[in-house]
């Protein structure tokens, strides 16, 4: 079957082809030579080396990761509990407190951060992991509440009354059915969060306090005083991990989805 | 037929301002095939719901075998219900569906397969364990749900209009089914539906609810020949309402006054000369005719032919509209004849009796 | 009411984690905030809490209001240039296969999960005056003299438009992907012509997701500081990076405060405006 060249085929390729051209730009530049990305000298793995012997890059690497999962976590399990309760309770304030939950991603992130930067200090919590935890849990929250309300407007309630009738507690049915049925709309809220928190300078750089960096706040610094290439090689390293997760998963889905069709 | 299962006692609910359930009570007998036949919004599901234990009343008791289950959990009462929408748990398997009341109960897995295994064959799916909910058709869908509320031998099985989703010949076929099911079981059917045919070709009683409250309580037949009020003769039966004044009481006949005609129908020992009543005559006892001295004088306005029956539209001299059916095509009648309508006396029933104090 | 909460303890429980965070880091913090954009300020970082109006008076320096003004502008350009790049794309996508729609999906989101900075790295490296593109053009002839795009406006645009694109994309998409498209049907059966078709339903019905796109650029695009100070030098000077200046350098943390205020008033107004335009209610198509 030939398909029928689309000019609109040829646009979404294109627009792609952008997306992806200062990341292959990166990835090329981390093989290259030289110190100066005016120019590609020759192949080389040293930026590799360096990078793997740098512990600054490393730990903020680690830093980042570790804020990444704790803030996703807290903000899966605040903003599911809170979007199923949402849709059961009656209360008065309720419509106030969901406007007021989803502030976070209404104001630009700069406001969040300087206003996390005056808050804390004035709490006199120590800037540092636990802050950028509060910070970054704060703005996650919206996304995955957002999500798993939306989901559970698809889901019919009588799915959970059925289960009530058939004996179930409500502890036992939220279990049983709603927590299955909204599995998807967290865990991509989740990988959201993750990848939000993960990307995040500008808040980040107000609540990190002096001795904590994160990825991007270390990468921030140097795009400021100087790059090296070892940058690059780390956005390499980052991609090929990305690319392999994806690669693991989609074939994983592929195999269960064969196994289904099988039986 | 003698041992109350259930007993509603004056139950009352409303949602804000709006009275759903206006005090109802009645009791059901174990065994029993009931049914609530009512329109849309007359607060049948909301009964149902209170059974259940998915709403609370306002006001009232729910009684299961004289205990008093008002405030218990739908978890906490052995009453199953039949979902409206099927409410198939869209994760399970038809064998997780259906065992899953099983498995609440701890019951040994190895058991619940054996029971899960012989629902199917009961209601006639066997071989479909392993099947998603999606995968079915609307009728395997209602038997699943069926399976899953009967496996658990509830005292009681609610069902909320459970055919409306499938298509008229599916329907006949399930009604057949489920009273086969209930007869089998022996276990007490409270059945929902706004179809006056499922209720009558189903029940051993039948509940007409409308505004919520309780119309009328009758076998079918009380219901489908002896109505008592002008809204279950006209909901249950199609029946035309003719008001009128009664003239003369007789042991068998009375004579009404209506159109500034006087008509013969049927006695009832409620009716008394002077009383104005309703006369409620079904479509397909009533006759018309081109040529006849006798009967309510009429103009033919509309003819339709609608699932092997002629409907007549025909308006009387005060200009009230009457529907008049038959059987079969021909009607040597055109539009805007002048006919005259009649009918035996035994076919007008006397409703909506009032009586001026 | 009372009663109700009281049987079901469980559900207050649920729902508490949610109040208790959006009131000690939403509402408490933007609070003080506001009462802070009030307050004087002493020397160094002190803050003393005498009533004042000098920070939203400050406001008023040609300085400051010029950020505004710069921020505004570039947030709208950028905006309306992810508008017309991502709609036709989230549209495009829509209408691709099963298949196809997942490859996008997954091409889309993984430039997603990499830093933007190392991307705006990435443009660093094409668009400096030895980089890539330069180099390209004039191996082509095309110029003699490198251009000077890095450090400049349109750098700046490349770098917004680049990082919030994929945003419009996914809200548009989702939008169109949700759309009955026997209504376009019906309106071409109707008698509508291709254009006049898609102008009166498909673009209508997909408001939302538009909503939701122009939303999700429009206001982070005010606050991405980070990128006009990357790209732009420190040519280009946006609130966010006035803000931050006074926060961190200048430690003058009520004018902040009320820059921040006044920012966020700004914001909600155009998403207000915006929303009664185009009479659209709620954030939809990405969520």
């Amino acid at each position: 079957m030939r398909k029928k060249w689309k000019w609109s085929n040829l646009y979404l390729g294109l627009l792609i082809l952008l997306m992806y051209l200062p990341i292959v730009i990166v990835v090329v530049f981390s093989f290259n030579e030289s110190r100066l990305s005016a120019s590609f000298t020759g192949f080389s793995l040293k930026w590799y080396e360096a990078l793997a012997a740098d512990r600054d890059l490393k730990e903020a690497l680690v830093n980042s990761i570790i804020l990444g999962a704790a803030s996703c976590l807290l903000s899966a399990v605040i903003g599911t509990l809170g979007a199923v309760g949402m849709a059961r309770v009656k209360y008065k304030s309720k419509g106030m407190m969901e406007y007021l939950s989803t502030i976070p991603i209404m104001i630009p992130e700069i406001i969040l951060g300087m206003v996390f930067l005056v808050f804390f200090s004035l709490l006199n919590l120590p800037f540092g992991m636990t802050t950028l935890i509060l910070a970054h849990t704060t703005f996650c929250i919206p996304y995955i509440f957002m999500m798993v309300k939306a989901r559970l407007v698809g889901i019919d309630k009588s799915l959970e009354e059925a289960a009530l009738d058939l004996g179930a507690t409500p502890v036992r049915a939220f279990f049983d059915i709603t927590i299955p049925l909204i599995a998807p709309a967290i865990l991509s809220g989740s990988l959201l969060a993750f990848a939000m928190s993960f990307d995040d300078v500008v808040i980040s750089i107000f609540v990190n306090g002096p001795r904590l960096n994160t990825l991007p706040v270390k990468v921030y610094a140097q795009l400021k005083t100087g790059v090296t290439p070892e940058i690059n090689a780390l956005c390499t390293v980052i991609l090929l991990v990305i690319v392999l997760v994806l690669g693991i998963s989609a074939l994983a889905g592929k195999k269960t989805h064969k196994s289904k069709d099988g039986e | 037929m003698s041992e109350t299962l259930l007993e509603l006692r004056n139950i009352k609910k409303s949602f804000g301002t709006t009275d759903v359930l206006n005090g109802i009570g009645l009791s059901i007998s174990r065994g029993e095939f009931i049914t609530f036949l009512g329109a849309s919004g007359c607060g049948k599901t909301t009964t149902l719901r209170i059974i259940a234990g998915l709403e609370k009343p306002d006001e009232g008791q729910v009684l299961l075998e004289g205990r008093d289950v008002t405030y218990l959990e739908p978890h906490q009462r052995d009453v199953n219900t039949v979902f409206q929408n099927y409410a198939l748990f869209p994760h399970m398997n038809v064998e997780a569906n259906v065992g899953y009341g099983l498995k609440i109960r701890k019951v040994p897995k190895e058991e619940i397969k054996k029971r899960v295994s012989d629902m199917l064959k009961l209601v006639q799916l066997d071989g479909y364990e392993k099947r998603m909910p999606s995968e079915l058709s609307g009728g395997q869908k209602q038997r699943v749900a069926i399976a899953r509320a009967l496996i658990n031998s509830p005292k009681l099985l609610l069902l909320d209009e459970p055919l409306g989703a499938l298509d008229l010949k599916l329907r006949r076929a399930m009604q057949t089914e489920l009273k086969r099911l209930q007869k089998k079981l022996g276990i007490t059917f409270l059945y929902i539906t706004h179809d006056q045919e499922e209720a009558i070709n189903m029940s051993d009683r039948i509940v007409v609810m409308r505004e919520g409250k309780f119309e009328q309580i009758g076998t079918p037949d009380e219901i489908y020949n002896c109505p008592k009020t002008s809204y279950v003769a006209d909901f249950v039966g199609n029946a035309n309402i003719i008001e009128g004044i009664v003239r003369q009481a007789g042991e068998e006949e009375i004579l009404v006054e209506t159109e500034g005609q006087i008509v013969k129908a049927v006695s009832d020992p409620g009716v008394q000369a002077g009383d104005k009543i309703s006369l409620a005559v079904r479509r397909e006892n009533m006759k018309v005719c081109g040529d006849c001295e006798e009967g309510l004088e009429a103009v033919l306005k509309d003819k339709s032919f609608q699932a092997g029956q002629l409907h007549m539209t025909l308006n009387l001299n005060s200009g009230k509209e009457i529907t008049v059916s038959r059987y079969g095509m021909d009607a040597p009648l055109s539009q805007g004849q002048k006919v005259r309508i009649s009918w035996e006396p035994q076919h007008a029933v006397p409703v909506d009796i009032r009586r001026e104090a | 009411m009372e009663k109700k909460r009281k049987k079901k303890p469980g559900l207050f429980l649920t729902v508490l984690p949610l109040y208790v965070f959006t009131i000690c880091f939403v509402v408490g913090p933007l609070l003080y905030m506001i009462a802070l954009s009030f307050a004087t300020n002493g020397n160094g970082s002190d803050t003393i809490w005498r009533f004042t109006l000098d920070n939203y008076k400050k406001i008023g320096e040609p300085v400051y209001l010029e950020s505004f003004v710069q921020s505004f502008q570039l947030a709208i350009t950028s905006t309306v240039l992810i508008m017309l790049m991502g709609y036709p794309f989230g549209y495009f996508m829509a209408k691709l296969s099963e298949k196809g729609k997942k490859r996008m999906m997954l091409l889309i989101m993984i430039p997603f999960w990499t830093s933007s900075l190392i991307r705006m790295y990435g443009w660093i490296i094409i668009l400096q005056a030895k980089g890539v593109l330069n180099g390209i053009l004039m191996k082509l002839g095309l110029i003699q003299e490198p251009l000077k795009i890095l450090y400049s406006y349109p750098a700046v645009v490349v770098g917004m438009v680049y990082a919030l694109l994929p945003f419009m994309i996914l809200s548009v998409y989702s939008s169109v992907e949700k759309m009955d498209w026997s209504l376009v049907e019906a309106a071409r059966d109707l008698g509508a012509g291709r254009a006049r078709a898609f102008f009166d339903v498909t673009l209508k019905l997909t408001l939302p997701g538009l909503l939701t796109g122009v939303i999700l650029t429009f206001i982070p695009s005010m606050g991405l500081f980070f990128i006009a100070d990357i790209l732009g030098g420190n040519k280009i000077v946006l609130v966010g990076n006035v803000i931050q200046d006074q926060v961190t350098r200048g430690s003058n943390w009520p004018f902040a405060a009320a820059l921040a205020v006044v920012l966020m008033i700004l914001t909600s107004l155009m998403i207000w405006l915006y929303r009664k335009i185009t009479h659209v209610k709620d954030l939809e198509g990405f969520f």
